[in-house]
């Protein structure tokens, strides 16, 4: 993959979003187990409904993998320099969830050209469930 | 209220070896298809040593030392209460199968919103490779909801 040149990086570019299939329980079962957070939360209903939630839901570096995803298929990861989200929302079981990002600042940073991403997971009805920023070194 | 002597508390320190075998399970969870990150030819033909770690692989290495359950256990908070507030990652060199990382973790801030009902702790780790060159840093911010009547 090509790292993109920052002569055809602009501030307001938007990145090809990223839609993914919706979160099934077969999801977070196979994310609890690869990501190693085994929190109850996340897999047993039982367990859900007795923390007071009405079901189980997914856990937020789910969506911020699916983040990790989006951005390194708009830049290599050896590009990636900083990639921070701050969690707005609980995503349900069956939520349909699509990264999106655009450029926000072109600036330097220990002698490189970088580029500041805002970016962001929302659900079909357009509900924020991640907010983020990513840096990115252009070449 | 979580008291906040803990701040500065450090966990211990714990080893995490990079496996291609949880790297291809991290793929298939995460729908990741391409061949980079599955496939160790076309990893190394992209220039890698080989797989790489995604950039949200290695919150594997902290969730694996037990240092979250170690941290809420220390704080006297019950895991069905704690939300994911924030994480941020700073990368300082790819990653990939083969390494042996260290993780050092410690708790580095405390505080309370809305009166106590919401308490936030933040954790900050510090990844590093076998020549103890820091790899990356992540920075996780976990949200404690406390029941109203413990609310101050």
């Amino acid at each position: 993959m090509k790292t993109p040149h920052r002569d055809e990086v602009g501030i307001g570019q938007e990145l090809p979003p990223l839609r993914l299939p919706p979160v099934t329980r077969t999801t977070l079962a196979l994310f609890a187990g690869a990501s190693g957070d085994h929190n109850p939360i996340h897999i047993d209903s039982d367990f859900a409904k007795s923390a007071g939630m009405p079901d189980v839901f997914a856990h937020g570096m789910l969506s911020m993998a699916y983040l990790g995803r989006f951005l390194t298929q708009w830049a290599p990861q050896t590009q990636l320099r900083r990639f921070s989200v701050r969690f707005a929302a609980i995503t349900p079981v069956g939520a349909r969830l699509t990264c999106t990002g655009k450029v926000t600042e072109l600036t330097e940073g220990d002698g490189e050209a970088l580029a500041r991403l805002e970016i962001g997971v929302i659900d079909d009805a357009g509900e924020v469930k991640l907010v983020g920023e990513a840096l990115v070194a252009l070449a | 209220m979580i008291d906040t002597k803990h701040i500065g508390l450090e966990l211990p320190a714990a080893t995490f070896e990079v496996e291609k075998g949880r790297l291809r399970f991290f793929a298939e969870a995460t729908g990741e298809t391409r061949p980079e990150y599955l496939d160790e030819r076309a990893a190394r033909a992209a220039g890698y040593r080989s797989l790489p770690a995604p950039p949200t692989f290695l919150m594997a290495a902290d969730l694996d030392a037990g240092t979250t359950t170690m941290l809420l256990d220390t704080l006297g908070v019950p895991i069905e209460r704690i939300l994911h507030g924030e994480q941020s990652f700073t990368y300082h060199a790819p990653v990939c199968a083969g390494d042996v990382l260290s993780v050092e973790a410690r708790i580095s801030d405390i505080y309370s919103k809305k009166g106590g009902a919401l308490e936030f702790v933040v954790k900050d780790s510090l990844i590093k490779d076998a020549q103890g060159q820091t790899v990356l840093e992540v920075r996780s911010v976990l949200v404690v909801r406390n029941p109203k009547e413990k609310a101050a």
